[in-house]
C-alpha cells in the first residue's frame, strides 16, 4: 500500500498552490474563500499573492488604477501596502512592519475594532466615490491581500452605500411590481432576483444600523421568498445588529461569493431597461456588486426548470464551471493470473473497484484492451501497486461476481437489516468492508467498534516478543502470527475524544479510518486493533471521511469547509479542496480514484480533481444540507441525498442534473448503487429503505440531447414509476447501506425504542 | 401561514425581565432598561446561533432529538466552555413556579441524602451495544416477522375502514398501496392513467399467506383447546402481535360463530375461552377493532344475558362468565362508543328493557344488572338505585316465598349480592352520613337493611384507605432523585431498565373490591411503575402502578365497596370522588403485593407488567368458580 513514489506528493503540492485560486468558477472570490476558510495561512496567503502578481493583465491594470486613485487622495501608506502586497515594483520594505492604523487598507486585517472601523469608513468613501466595478475590485483585492482572517469590516463595507433606508421597501416593491407585470415567460427567471436582492438589501440596512427599517423590511418581504430558503432566512432574521455580522458564517458566505443567477438575454435586457428607466440605482448597484448574472441566449427557462436548479446558498453553478473535461471512465483493470483457478477465465478485473459489473462485462466480452476514451490514463495519479493479497482478493471478488444475482425491476434484492441494539441514540456512523465480512460503527461516546459478521473471529497479531518465536519460513505464517487468545466477535477502538461522525474501511481490510468531532482523522490497524496515525489538520469537527477505492489515499471534510486529500503515509494533506461556503458534510471517491465528490451544507455538490485540486463540477439543486453521495459503478453518474428528502441524479460527464427521486420524508443518510448499477437504494431517517430503478432513470435522459446542449434540465416527475419498493423498518433510521458482492443489500441502523 | 411563522421567528427574543433576573443572580442590581434590551437582543442572537450549530451536530449524530451534548459541542465550536451538569435523566429538567405575578422555570436541585444513595444497590450496568440481523425484505417482499413493523398501522386500518371510497388519481394509487405492494401485491402500473378520476373501492386482499393460515389454525386451536399453557401463549400472542389485522375478520367470525354454537350447547368452558379471546383482541394496541364490533358485541352480550350458559345452572359458576363479559362490554363501551355508533346508550337500553320485563329469568336479570353496573357509578345511580325497591320485593318473594325451585333461589341470591356489591359504594358516595337502618328500609325496601350494613362497611373502608393512601402518595409523588420514571410507551424496555427502590409501608396491602378489573386499554397518560421492597422482610414485594390522567390530583379519598375478606392481593382505588361525574376513574393506584412464595403473581394492568403466571389449567378453572376472581384468572395469560 505504501508503495507510492515519494516524489508525487511534493510535486502535487506545488501544483496545488498554483491552481488553487482558480479552482472554482467563482473567479477572484475564490481567493476570499481561501482566506476565510483556510487554516494554513502560509500557503493560501502566498496563493493570493501569486494570484495578484501573476494574474491576468487587466487585474494589473485595475490595480494600477487603484494605486493612482489612492495616490490622488494622498493615502500614501495604503499605496505602499497595496503595492507591496501586490508584488509590484518599488517595494519599500521598511514600511512592512508599520501597523496600518488609519490607512484604510486591507492590511488592517485582524487589527482592533476601532481601527477596523476607521478603515472601513475610509474604504467606504472610496467605494462610494469610485465606480461600482472598481469598488469591488478594491475590496476583493484588498481582501485577497489580507491575512487568513478576513477583515470583516472591509468585507462588509461594500454595504456602506447609504441609500435612503425607508425607500428600500419602495425599491423592492417597485421591482416586485415590475416583475409581476412582465410576460409570463420572463417572470420566472426574473423572480430569481428576489431572494438575493432581498438578502443584500436587508444586510445593507442592518449594516447601516437601520434596525427598525431592516426589521420592517424583513417582515414585509420574507414571506415572498421561496420556501427552500427558509433556513437561511431564519439565520438572517436573527441577525439584526451590525455587530452580529462579524463572524456570522452565512453572512460571510453571501458577501464573499457572488450569487449566481442564470437568466436569458431577453429577460436580462428587460430588467436592465426597467432599472435604467426608473433610475433605480440602488438595486442596480446591488446587482452589479453582489450578483453574477450568467446570461445565456435562448428560451427563458420555466419555473420548474429554475426550481430544480436553485436552492443553494450562492445560487446556481455557473455554466462554465461545469465545462471542464472529467475523465469519468474507469481504469483498466490490471491483469491477474489466476493460479488457483483451473478454468482460465481471462483475469480482467477492475482493480480495487468493487462496484462494477457492466464495464467489466464489456471488457470481458471484447477482450480488447482498448482504453475507454473517457477514462483517465492509468498513471494520471500514482496508485499503489497490487500486493499478492490484493490479487487474491480480486480473485475472490471475481468468483463472487459470477454468482451475482442480476437485479432489475422484476428481480429486487433481498435486504438484510443489521440493527444496533442498546445503542441509546449513540450510533453515528457505519461502514461495511467491501466483502461484507466486517462492520464498523462509530459512536457518540467516541468509541469505534468493529464486528465480524462472519464466523471468523477478530484476532490481534501477537506481541513482538511472541512474534520472534514463530517460524517465519512456515507456509501458514500468516495464520501463526495471530493470537488466538484475543479472538472475539467485536473489538472496541478507543482514541477519539468526541463523537465519531465518519468511518471508512480500506479496500484491503487492513485499515479503518474514523473522523470525529475532536478534529482528527484516525487510522486504525485491523491487525493489531490499535491506532496508527492521527491526522490533524481540520481544527473543527470532521464530518466524513472516505478511503479511495484503490487504497492509500483518503479524503476528509468537516466544519472548516475544506475537504482534504490525504495519503496514509503523509501526516499533512496532499490537497485542500476549498470552495464550499459551508460545512463539508460528506465525501466520496470516484471509482477511478481521480476525483472526489463533496457535499455540503451550502446545498451544493462539488467534484474535485485529485490531480490538480481543481473544482471541476458544481451541482446545485438540493434544498438542504447534503448527507449522502454515491457514484454509479460505471463512474458516469452521481446520486446525492439531502435533508430535503430528495435524491438527485447527476450526469458527471455533461454536468447535468438528470433525475429527481421524491418519496422520502426525512433526511437521506445513505445511498448505494447495486453492483451492476441497476438499482439505487436509499436509506433515510424516516425509517425506510427505498429501491429505485436507476437504469430507467438514466436511460430516460440519455436520449435527450437538448438538455445536454443548453444545460437546462427538464425533469419529468416520474419518481413514482422509478420507485420499486419501500421497506419500513421498526423505528430504526437507516444510516448505511451496502450491496454485497452478490448483490444482497445490507442495511444498518440503531433501534430507537 | 408560513409568513406568520417567519414573523414570529424574527421577533422572538428573551424578555428583559430575564436579563434582570440573571443580572441579579450574578450580583448586578439596578440594570438599566436600555442595557437590558441591548443585552437581551445580543443574548438571543447568540443563543440562536448556538442552537443552529447544535442542530448540525444533531443531524450528523443521525438523531431527531437535540441533546445537551449537541449544545455542548456547539459551544465548543465557538471556543466556549460547555455547560456541565445537564445530563439529566428526565428530558426536560425544569420545573415551573409562579407567584407574586412572576412566572419562572427553574432547575430543581434536590437535597440528596447520601445514606440513601449509598444504601441503594447499584443500578445494573446498561446492556452493551449488540448487532442483530433480520430480513427486511426477501426478493422484494417484506416478511411479517416481529422485527419488522406491522404491515398496516392502526391509523391506516382506520382510514381504510372509514373511507372506503376515495378518488383515485392516476399515479396517486401507488402511493396509497405502497404497503400493499411491498406485501407482494402486483403493482398496478399505469392502470389508472387512462381512466382519469374514478371512484374506486381500494382493493383489499382477503387471502392469507400459508404462514398466516397456519398461525390462525394454531391460535384458534390453542385458544379453545385443553392445554392452559398453550392457551396462555396464544392469548398473549393475540394481545401483542402487531401483524394480526389481516386475520381480524377471521377471528371475529370465529368468536361470533363459536358463541352462537356453544350457547346452544351450553358449553360454559368454551364460552369463557372465547371471551378471553375477545379480551386479548381488545388488548392488542395495533388492531382497529371498530370494523368488527357488529360481530363481537352480540357475542359478548349473549354471554352476559343468555338464559342458560351451562348444563347445570345450579352448580356451574356461569355468574363469573357474566361478570367477565359485562366488564368486557363496559370496556368496549368506553373504548369504542362514539356519537355516531352510540354503543353505550344502545347497550344500556337493551339491558334496561329486558331487566324491566317481569318474565325475565333470574340469570338474564343478573346479566342485565351486571352489565349496567359495570358501566359506572352514574349508570348505577340513575338506573339501578331507583329500582332497588322493586327488585328487593322480587327477591323477597323468592327467598321467603313458599314454593320455589332451587335454581330460582340461587339466582335471586346472586342478584341480591350483586346489587349489594355495586350499589353500596355508590350509595356511600351520594347519601349523607348517618346510616339509619330504618331509613334505608323505607328508601330501598327489602334490601335496605343489608345495604345499610354494606354501606357502613364501605365507609369505614374508605376512611382507612384514604389514610393509607395519603401516606403512600406522599412517598410516591415526591419526585425523588432516585425515582425512575418510565413512560408507558416504553413498557417493553422497562424490564431492562433498573427500577429504583423506594420504601413503602408494608402494611399497605389491602383487599380488592374488584379483582383485576379488565380496565380499558391504558390511556396515554403517564404511568409510573414503582418497585418497592419493604425494609426488613425480604419476602414481600410490592409493585405500585400509578397511572394518572392529566388533570387528576394525586390525592384520592374514596372508597371502593369493600367486600369480603379475601386474601389481600390487590388494592384498587378509584379516585372518582363524589363530585366527579365522569364515569372513568381519574386516577388509580393499584398496589399488588406478591406473595412470598412467588408461586403465583397477579397482573394488574393490561400490559404493563409482563408477569408470568404459573397456574395450572385446573387452578384456572377453579378460579372461575370462585365468584370473586374471574378477572384474575382471565388476565393471567398475559
Amino acid at each position: 500500500m505504501a508503495a507510492v513514489q515519494g516524489g508525487l506528493a511534493d510535486t502535487n503540492e506545488e501544483k496545488d498552490i498554483k491552481t488553487e485560486p482558480s479552482s472554482d468558477g467563482f473567479g477572484n472570490n475564490n481567493a476570499n474563500d481561501g482566506r476565510v476558510l483556510s487554516t494554513s495561512p502560509g500557503s493560501s496567503a502566498s496563493a493570493g499573492i501569486n494570484k495578484s502578481a501573476t494574474g491576468a493583465p487587466e487585474d494589473q491594470q485595475t490595480l494600477l488604477a487603484v494605486l493612482q486613485f489612492l495616490r490622488k487622495n494622498k493615502l500614501t501608506e495604503s499605496v505602499e501596502i497595496l503595492r507591496r502586497e501586490a508584488g509590484l515594483p518599488e517595494d519599500s520594505p521598511e514600511l512592512k512592519g508599520s501597523d496600518s492604523s488609519g490607512a484604510g487598507s486591507g492590511g488592517a486585517a485582524g487589527s482592533g475594532d476601532k481601527e477596523g472601523g476607521d478603515a472601513s469608513s475610509l474604504l467606504s468613501r472610496v467605494t462610494i466615490s469610485s465606480s461600482a466595478n472598481l469598488a469591488t475590485t478594491v475590496t476583493s483585492s484588498v481582501t485577497a491581500a489580507g491575512e487568513d482572517q478576513p477583515d470583516v469590516n472591509v468585507v462588509l463595507s461594500a454595504y456602506n452605500q447609504q441609500g435612503d433606508p425607508p425607500l428600500y421597501q419602495v425599491y423592492y416593491s417597485g421591482l416586485k411590481k415590475f416583475i409581476e407585470s412582465v410576460l409570463d415567460c420572463h417572470r420566472a427567471e426574473l423572480s430569481q432576483l428576489f431572494y438575493p436582492l432581498f438578502v443584500h438589501m436587508y444586510l445593507e440596512l442592518v449594516y447601516n444600523n437601520h434596525e427598525s427599517e431592516a426589521k420592517a423590511f424583513f417582515e414585509k418581504f420574507s414571506g415572498d421568498q421561496e420556501c427552500y430558503y427558509e433556513d437561511d432566512l431564519r439565520v438572517l432574521s436573527s441577525l439584526s445588529k451590525r455587530e452580529h455580522m462579524r463572524g456570522n458564517e452565512t453572512l460571510m458566505d453571501f458577501r464573499t461569493s457572488k450569487f449566481v443567477l442564470r437568466i436569458s438575454r431577453d429577460s436580462y435586457q428587460l430588467l436592465k431597461r426597467h432599472l435604467q428607466e426608473r433610475q433605480n440605482n440602488q438595486i442596480w448597484n446591488i446587482i452589479q456588486e453582489h450578483l453574477y448574472i450568467d446570461i445565456f441566449d435562448g428560451m427563458p427557462r420555466s419555473k420548474g426548470q429554475i426550481d430544480a436548479m436553485s436552492g443553494s446558498l450562492a445560487g446556481e453553478g455557473k455554466r462554465e464551471a461545469n465545462k471542464a473535461k472529467v475523465y469519468y471512465g474507469l481504469l483498466k483493470e490490471p491483469e491477474i493470473e489466476l493460479p488457483l483457478d483451473d478454468e482460465d477465465e481471462e483475469a480482467e478485473n477492475e482493480e480495487g473497484k468493487p462496484k462494477k459489473k457492466k464495464p467489466k462485462k464489456d471488457s470481458m466480452g471484447s477482450k480488447s484492451k482498448k482504453q475507454d476514451p473517457n477514462a483517465p490514463s492509468q498513471t494520471r495519479i500514482p496508485l499503489p501497486e497490487l500486493k499478492d493479497s490484493d490479487k487474491l482478493d480480486k480473485i475472490m471478488y471475481m468468483k463472487e461476481a459470477t454468482k451475482r444475482i442480476r437485479l432489475g425491476p422484476d428481480n429486487l434484492p433481498s435486504i438484510c437489516f443489521y440493527s444496533f441494539l442498546n445503542a441509546y441514540q449513540g450510533l453515528t456512523a457505519v461502514d461495511f468492508t467491501d466483502d461484507s465480512s466486517l462492520i464498523a460503527g462509530g459512536f457518540a461516546d467516541s468509541t469505534v467498534r468493529v464486528w465480524s459478521v462472519t464466523p471468523k473471529k477478530l484476532r490481534k497479531v501477537k506481541s513482538a516478543a511472541d512474534l520472534n518465536l514463530i517460524d517465519k519460513e512456515s507456509d501458514d505464517v500468516l495464520e501463526r502470527i495471530m493470537d488466538e487468545k484475543t479472538a472475539s466477535e467485536s473489538k472496541i477502538l478507543y482514541g477519539h475524544s468526541g463523537p465519531v461522525y465518519g468511518i471508512s474501511f480500506s479496500p484491503d481490510r487492513n485499515y479503518l479510518l474514523s473522523s470525529s468531532e475532536d478534529g482528527t482523522v484516525r487510522l486504525w490497524s485491523l491487525q493489531t486493533f490499535t491506532c496508527l496515525v492521527g491526522y490533524k489538520g481540520h481544527n473543527y469537527p470532521v464530518w466524513d471521511t472516505h478511503f479511495s477505492p484503490h487504497g492509500y489515499y483518503f479524503v476528509s471534510g468537516g466544519h472548516d469547509r475544506v475537504a482534504r486529500l490525504w495519503a496514509t503515509d503523509h501526516y499533512q494533506p496532499l490537497r485542500m479542496f476549498s470552495g464550499h461556503l459551508a460545512d463539508v458534510t460528506c465525501t466520496r471517491f470516484h471509482p477511478n480514484s481521480n476525483y472526489v465528490a463533496t457535499g455540503s451544507s451550502d446545498r451544493t455538490i462539488r467534484l474535485w480533481d485529485v490531480l490538480n485540486g481543481n473544482c471541476v463540477r458544481i451541482f446545485t439543486g438540493h434544498k438542504g444540507p447534503i448527507h449522502a453521495l454515491a457514484f454509479s459503478p460505471n463512474g458516469k453518474f452521481l446520486a446525492s441525498g439531502a435533508t430535503d428528502g430528495r435524491v438527485l441524479l447527476w450526469d458527471i460527464g455533461h454536468g447535468l442534473m438528470i433525475g429527481e427521486l421524491k418519496g422520502h420524508t426525512d433526511t437521506i443518510y445513505s445511498l448505494r448503487f447495486s453492483r451492476d448499477g441497476e438499482i439505487l437504494a436509499s436509506g433515510s431517517m424516516d425509517n425506510t429503505v427505498r429501491l429505485w430503478d436507476a437504469m430507467k432513470a438514466f436511460d430516460d435522459l440519455e436520449t435527450d440531447d437538448f438538455t445536454a446542449a443548453t444545460g437546462h434540465v427538464h425533469l419529468q416527475d416520474n419518481s413514482q414509476e422509478l420507485l420499486l419498493g419501500t421497506y419500513m423498518s421498526k423505528s430504526t433510521p437507516v444510516i448505511h447501506l451496502h450491496f454485497t458482492r452478490r448483490n444482497l443489500l445490507l442495511a444498518t441502523g440503531a433501534y430507537n425504542p | 401561514m408560513a409568513e406568520e411563522r417567519r414573523q414570529k421567528q424574527c421577533s422572538v427574543s428573551l424578555p428583559t425581565e430575564s436579563m434582570k433576573a440573571m443580572a441579579e443572580s450574578v450580583g448586578v442590581g439596578q440594570l438599566q432598561e436600555e442595557s437590558c434590551a441591548a443585552l437581551s437582543e445580543e443574548v438571543s442572537y447568540r443563543i440562536k446561533e448556538i442552537a443552529q450549530d447544535a442542530l448540525k451536530f444533531m443531524r450528523h449524530g443521525k438523531r431527531r432529538k437535540l441533546t445537551t451534548n449537541d449544545i455542548d459541542n456547539a459551544l465548543k465550536l465557538k471556543n466556549v466552555e460547555p455547560l456541565y451538569g445537564f445530563q439529566s435523566q428526565e428530558f426536560i429538567p425544569f420545573r415551573f413556579a409562579s407567584g407574586g405575578g412572576r412566572e419562572l422555570y427553574f432547575y430543581e436541585e434536590k437535597e440528596v441524602d447520601l445514606s440513601d444513595i449509598i444504601n441503594t444497590p447499584l443500578p445494573r450496568v446498561p446492556l452493551d451495544v449488540s448487532l442483530k440481523a433480520h430480513w427486511l425484505s426477501i426478493e422484494g417482499v417484506q416478511p411479517s416477522i416481529p422485527e419488522n413493523p406491522p404491515p398496516a398501522p392502526k391509523e391506516q386500518q382506520k382510514v381504510e375502514s372509514t373511507e372506503p371510497l376515495k378518488v383515485v388519481k392516476p399515479g396517486q394509487e401507488e402511493e396509497g398501496t405502497i404497503q400493499g405492494k411491498s406485501q407482494g401485491a402486483t403493482p398496478a402500473d399505469g392502470k389508472g392513467k387512462d381512466k382519469g378520476l374514478i371512484r374506486l373501492k381500494p382493493r383489499s386482499t382477503h387471502e392469507l399467506s400459508v404462514e398466516q393460515q397456519l398461525y390462525y389454525k394454531e391460535i384458534t386451536e390453542a385458544c379453545v383447546g385443553s392445554c392452559e399453557a398453550k392457551r396462555a401463549e396464544a392469548l398473549q400472542s393475540i394481545a401483542t402481535d402487531p401483524g394480526l389485522y389481516q386475520m381480524l375478520p377471521r377471528f371475529s367470525t370465529f368468536i361470533s360463530e363459536g358463541v352462537r354454537v356453544n350457547v346452544v350447547q351450553n358449553n360454559l368452558a368454551l364460552l369463557i375461552y372465547l371471551m378471553r379471546m375477545v379480551k386479548a383482541l381488545m388488548d392488542n394496541p395495533t388492531l382497529y377493532l371498530e370494523k368488527y364490533l357488529h360481530e363481537l358485541i352480540p357475542a359478548v352480550v349473549t354471554c352476559i344475558v343468555s338464559k342458560q350458559l351451562c348444563l347445570r345452572p345450579d352448580v356451574d359458576n356461569h355468574w363469573a362468565l357474566r361478570d367477565f363479559a359485562a366488564r368486557l362490554m363496559a370496556q368496549s363501551c368506553k373504548t369504542f362508543s362514539t356519537t355516531t355508533n352510540n354503543i353505550q346508550s344502545r347497550i344500556t337500553k337493551t339491558f334496561t328493557k329486558s331487566w324491566l320485563d317481569d318474565k325475565t329469568q333470574w340469570t338474564t336479570r343478573y346479566g342485565c344488572i351486571a352489565g349496567l353496573a359495570e358501566l359506572g357509578p352514574d349508570v348505577i345511580k340513575t338506573l339501578i338505585l331507583p329500582r332497588l325497591t322493586v327488585e328487593g320485593a322480587r327477591i323477597k318473594a323468592v327467598m321467603e316465598g313458599p314454593v320455589v325451585s332451587n335454581i330460582d333461589k340461587i339466582g335471586a341470591d346472586h342478584v341480591q349480592s350483586l346489587l349489594l356489591k355495586h350499589c353500596a359504594s355508590v350509595i356511600a358516595k351520594i347519601r349523607p352520613q348517618p346510616d339509619n337502618m330504618e331509613q334505608y328500609r323505607t328508601d330501598y325496601g327489602y334490601l335496605g337493611p343489608m345495604l345499610c350494613s354494606h354501606v357502613m362497611k364501605a365507609r369505614t373502608q374508605a376512611a382507612l384507605q384514604a389514610q393509607q393512601v395519603n401516606r403512600t402518595t406522599l412517598t410516591i409523588t415526591q419526585p425523588r432523585p432516585t425515582l425512575t420514571v418510565s413512560q408507558s410507551g416504553l413498557s417493553g424496555s422497562a424490564g431492562s431498565r433498573t427500577p429504583s427502590i423506594i420504601k413503602v409501608p408494608s402494611s399497605l396491602t389491602l383487599m380488592t373490591p374488584r379483582p383485576g378489573t379488565p380496565s380499558q386499554p391504558s390511556p396515554p397518560a403517564t404511568k409510573y411503575i414503582v418497585m418497592a421492597t419493604s425494609a426488613g422482610a425480604s419476602s414481600t414485594q410490592q409493585v405500585i402502578t400509578l397511572s394518572s390522567s392529566q388533570s387528576a390530583s394525586p390525592v384520592t379519598s374514596t372508597v371502593p365497596s369493600a367486600t369480603s375478606t379475601l386474601q389481600p392481593l390487590v388494592k384498587l382505588e378509584s379516585g372518582s370522588g363524589p363530585g366527579l361525574t365522569s364515569s372513568r376513574p381519574m386516577q388509580k393506584y393499584i398496589v399488588v403485593s406478591l406473595p412470598s412464595s412467588a408461586s403465583s403473581s397477579l397482573e394488574t394492568k393490561s400490559s404493563v407488567l409482563p408477569t408470568s403466571i404459573s397456574t395450572t389449567p385446573l387452578e384456572a378453572a377453579m378460579k372461575l368458580d370462585r365468584s370473586e376472581s374471574p378477572g384474575a384468572s382471565t388476565q393471567s395469560p398475559h
